[in-house]
């Protein structure tokens, strides 16, 4: 597993408390791992936060499952 | 009850005669306090007044990036912050025949945009503890109206429009907020009525006084307390009685 995504299922672990092994690549944050609309904004800036990188809203709406978020913020530091 | 020890609340506009009152309200009940204003000086003087626990933190809200660089300097000095009370505010009257463009969007910026500005900086610590409390200074003019202050009125309506909206927003977080609308307070400014202005204002207000700034900060004190923490998306009108609404 990369750097990005350990780091990221850890901020997602921390953020919902929810046991780390229902941080699939897969799992969505709402679906799966209870989230809530707040919960998710708050994630997306926790993302932002650790990894300095800039998500704007429109990308934001589309990060909807952990492989999401690694994926956007992989192509984001490789940009 | 109404304890705030271990609290850490910011004050905006504590310059002014409420402002000064809520902070001192909310310092004698425990709390640190960080005092906000843009005359350095006095301050100063308000922090030396209250001892322990002030931190003077001076800003100009009519610029947009002050509210955020405002919170961070409370959390940087005071190690967090859990009680936003945007008080700050001022009016520039006028009939609206006669009012400018530049005296609605200085007054909407300042009364209105800022106390958003400032809940948006705030929310952020607040979610991480799931504790907090977001409490807006509006105005009895802001239910009812007043001739001259078209600028005014929408500013202190549109606060209440927000705080329902960002009520709902954050419960789930467990930060409540909510709004204090005063009435007609007791400042230089009423004390220089003559004897038929002051007569013809009381029989507005059953209550039969001014307000105090007291009131007003006693009202605040409680909305801060974890004892109101059922209270959320309300209006505490604080007016003697003068708008039973």
């Amino acid at each position: 597993m990369s750097d990005t995504a350990e780091k990221v299922k850890k901020i997602v672990v921390e953020h919902l408390g929810v046991e780390e092994a229902k941080v699939t690549a897969e799992a969505s944050f709402i679906d799966d791992l209870g989230a809530d609309s707040l919960d998710t904004v708050e994630l997306v800036m926790a993302f932002e936060e650790a990894f300095g990188v800039e998500i704007p809203d429109d990308a934001a709406e589309k990060i909807t499952t952990v492989k999401d978020a690694i994926d956007y913020i992989e192509a984001q530091k490789a940009a | 009850m109404f304890g705030l020890q271990g609290k850490v609340a910011l004050v905006t506009g504590a310059t002014g005669g409420i402002g000064a009152e809520i902070a001192r309200a909310l310092h004698r009940q425990g709390a640190k306090v960080a005092l906000s204003g843009t005359r350095e000086a006095v301050l100063a003087e308000l922090a030396a007044e209250l001892g322990e626990g002030a931190l003077v933190a001076p800003a100009n809200l009519s610029d947009p990036a002050a509210p955020q660089a405002l919170v961070e300097q409370v959390e940087a000095g005071l190690g967090r912050l859990d009680i936003l009370v945007n008080n700050a505010g001022f009016t520039r009257d006028g009939l609206a025949m006669r009012m400018s463009d530049k005296d609605w969007a200085d007054v909407l910026e300042v009364d209105l945009a800022a106390p958003f500005r400032l809940a948006r900086a705030a929310m952020r610590g607040m979610m991480k503890r799931r504790a907090g409390r977001i409490i807006s200074i509006a105005s009895i003019v802001g239910t009812t109206g007043n001739p001259g202050q078209a600028n005014y009125a929408a500013a202190k309506a549109g606060l209440v429009g927000m705080s329902k909206s960002l009520a709902q927003e954050l419960a789930s977080r467990g930060i409540t907020v909510n709004v204090v609308a005063p009435g007609f307070i007791r400042t230089p400014m009423t004390d220089a009525l003559n004897d038929q202005q002051k007569t013809r204002l009381m029989e507005r207000i059953p209550m039969g006084r001014m307000g105090e700034a007291a009131d007003i900060a006693a009202a605040v004190a409680y909305l801060a307390s974890d004892e109101a923490g059922w209270v959320t998306g309300a209006t505490l009108h604080v007016n003697g009685g003068m708008a039973m609404i």
